[in-house]
């Protein structure tokens, strides 16, 4: 026998093996779900337990027979807080471990790091994180929460409570400065004044002359979007500073549980609207909050973000199932018929085809002298309606544009 | 507003910005300064110092006890590092630099790992003041007259004791130093604790007013190592004006435009000076003398 054919032969035999190995494994092929978090570096406190919650969900759904009889299989990295590492993660999943979705992100600087790539390689992403809000993007699903949700409820009720003078310290990055813009809107359309603004760099961790700051301009409550470790050091010292005015958030408590870390009464009167924390007194909270204790018993806390990463988890499961496709294509013609809903620990949560987004029951959370939460409102079923009413619609046409309320969606 | 709560406003937040500056960076000036040794585990020295401080505070002792304790502690695992790994290297001062930062991955992801994301904070003590429309808090100061004994405890040490004078012969002629029966390696070895036992008390001073996180260490360390710079070799006459230079522009830039331009403007007073100055502020100062 020649060479070649003896070559030729055993490329046969090869190939043979790998259609018989697919074929044989049809059935049970996996579907691979890449988990893109930060486990270590300053935002790891509060997204150890997105990564978490996505590993309950994927226990619970492979014990009950996986999805659509396929095993769920994660393929998890360490991002370290670092941009550069999403990116170099997020070509990693989609090229080399060729996931079908990937659950990427914590900070809104790394999603809009990553987002590129995803659209590049034709990817499908959730990011499972409340932020500024205005991405239209069909590449992606959003599954936190956005600022039609939490400043729209937020700020009018700090402003007929406390009073309509308006003070903002917010992160400095696209985050702070978008989410900043949409508390100055909203004040102003309120009646309101703001009586000052300050951006904090990250990372920075003390406040001393920005207290001062705040004094001087004397407002009648706080806006804290502050945001990582570092810059959570501000209750501490606006306490002993003794500041004593209500502060307002959409990312503290909910997040970083900063009424466990830190002695009372330093977040004394902190009020933040959130779709999940530990505290909610429901049920399906309750039944929830037990079966993460009982698979992670020394979870420090089961913030807002773990809550969206498990449900996300389970609405890929349905979509999915319905499209009875991993195919983003697929799956986006079932988002599109706009009945994708679930239940959710939180309550009832839906789609919105427009924009991808996901409505929301919307908590107020108060903080008490002795960092007990309460919660003196609730809003049920919040849309996520700006993007939609903007002009963003993914069922016609897809941007993969991050838009805001200076840089709305052209009109056409 | 009237000028007296004006001034006092700057003096407060001068005062406030100096300690940051000095506590920060003393313990690494005495490390680079008198060993040439780049500490890039400086940072987590102050970690280990503050979560001591914070533990011992939570099992029920007193903050001061607690912060000598975060100090000791420190000072002691500063001994521990130089015997393994700093010992080795001291003629090769930028392996120093990888071994450092080495150490400070490993011990940023070990606490990470051991200890968990986070440590219950433990509070600020004394309460506030009042000076016309502000309030301030009077444990920052403590920290300002912290700061202040700390520099004044270092020059007594180097100048006023026996220690003082066997460390700063050890480092400027090493080997006379041992000729004349200087235990040089024991020197070394006490030096390299000093260093690090500052970092740790710094880091027990601010334990109660921060996050105590296993990356905490890092937001000092910008500002320790810009001090240090422009401070030079001399840890007495270079980390005490450079503090009070940086601490300058950093207050009067913040208060003019906020965080952003106070961190700018530090750094662009930290190239002048390094431009104008290339030995740093010590180094100019003992030229002068000499």
């Amino acid at each position: 026998m020649s060479r070649n054919s003896l070559r030729g032969l055993h490329a046969a035999a090869l190939t043979g093996t790998l259609v018989l190995a697919s074929s044989a494994g049809f059935a049970a092929d996996p579907i691979k779900l890449g988990v893109l978090e930060d486990q270590s570096g300053d935002f790891a406190l509060a997204t150890i337990g997105k990564v978490h919650a996505i590993q309950l969900a994927a226990d619970e759904i492979n014990k009950a027979g996986g999805i659509a009889g396929r095993p769920l299989q994660l393929v998890v990295y360490d991002t370290q807080s670092d941009n550069t590492r999403y990116q170099e993660f997020m070509r990693r999943v989609l090229q080399r471990d060729k996931v079908d979705v990937v659950f990427a992100g914590f900070s809104s600087a790394s999603r809009e790091a990553y987002r590129p790539i995803v659209d590049q390689f034709n990817g499908f992403a959730f990011y499972n994180n409340q932020y500024e809000g205005g991405v239209c993007d069909g590449h992606m699903i959003v599954t936190g929460a956005v600022p039609e949700q939490q400043f729209s409820t937020l700020i009018p009720y700090m402003m007929q409570t406390y009073g309509k003078k308006v003070y903002t310290l917010a992160a400095d990055y696209n985050f702070g400065q978008i989410s900043a813009e949409w508390v100055r809107n909203i004040v102003k359309e309120n009646g309101g004044q703001m009586v000052g603004e300050e951006f904090i760099p990250l990372g920075v961790s003390q406040f001393s002359q920005s207290i001062q700051n705040i004094q001087k301009a004397k407002p009648d409550f706080v806006v804290t979007l502050l945001v990582g470790t570092a810059q959570a050091s501000y209750y501490e010292q606006a306490a002993s500073a003794n500041v004593n005015l209500p502060m307002a958030s959409s990312v503290n408590v909910g997040q970083g549980y900063e009424h466990k870390r830190f002695k009372p009464p330093s977040l004394k009167d902190m009020y933040v609207t959130t779709n999940y924390i530990e505290e909610i007194d429901t049920p399906e909270s309750k039944a929830f909050y037990a079966k993460f204790k009982a698979k992670f018993p020394s979870e420090p806390y089961v913030n807002q973000e773990a809550e969206n990463s498990y449900l996300a988890v389970y609405l890929y499961k349905q979509m999915v199932e319905r499209a009875k496709s991993t195919k983003r294509d697929d799956i986006r013609k079932v988002i599109a018929l706009g009945d994708l809903c679930m239940d959710a620990p939180e309550g009832k949560v839906c789609i919105d085809p427009k924009s991808q987004h996901m409505s929301h029951t919307i908590y107020l959370a108060k903080v008490g002298a002795d960092h007990a939460i309460t919660f003196p409102k609730v809003w049920k079923d919040i849309k996520p309606y700006w993007l939609g009413e903007a002009g963003c619609d993914l069922t016609k046409k897809d941007p993969t544009t991050q838009y805001t309320p200076s840089n709305p969606p052209p009109k056409s | 507003m009237d000028i007296a709560t004006l001034a006092f406003s700057a003096l407060y937040q001068f005062g406030d910005a100096f300690a940051f500056l000095v506590l920060s960076a003393c313990g690494l000036a005495v490390i680079f300064g008198m060993m040439g040794v780049i500490n890039l585990a400086h940072g987590e020295f102050i970690m280990c110092g503050a979560y001591v401080t914070a533990s011992t505070v939570h099992a029920g002792l007193p903050l001061p006890l607690a912060i000598l304790c975060g100090a000791l502690v420190s000072a002691l695992v500063g001994v521990l590092v130089e015997r393994l790994v700093i010992r080795h290297l001291y003629d090769r001062p930028l392996d120093t630099i990888v071994a450092t930062w080495g150490l400070s991955l490993i011990a940023t992801q070990g606490t990470l790992i051991m200890i968990g994301s986070s440590m219950a904070g433990v509070g600020t003590p004394f309460g506030s003041f009042q000076v016309g429309q502000y309030s301030y808090s009077i444990y920052r100061i403590v920290l300002f007259l912290a700061a202040l004994g700390v520099l004044g405890g270092l020059y007594a040490l180097f100048n006023w004791t026996r220690f003082g004078v066997l460390a700063r012969a050890t480092i400027q002629v090493p080997h006379m130093a041992a000729a004349l029966g200087v235990d040089t390696r024991l020197i070394y070895s006490l030096t390299f604790a000093c260093g690090a036992g500052l970092a740790g008390l710094a880091g027990g001073l601010y334990a109660p007013t921060m996050t105590l996180v296993p990356t905490m260490g890092a937001t000092f360390i910008m500002e320790a190592f810009v001090t240090v710079v422009i401070g030079g070799a001399d840890v007495f006459l270079g980390t005490a004006p450079a503090g009070g230079v940086l601490a300058v522009v950093k207050s009067a830039m913040t208060s003019w435009q906020g965080q952003l331009f106070g961190q700018i403007g530090l750094l662009v007073a930290v190239i002048i000076v390094v431009r104008v100055l290339p030995k740093g502020i010590s180094g100019f100062v003992l030229r002068e003398r000499t």
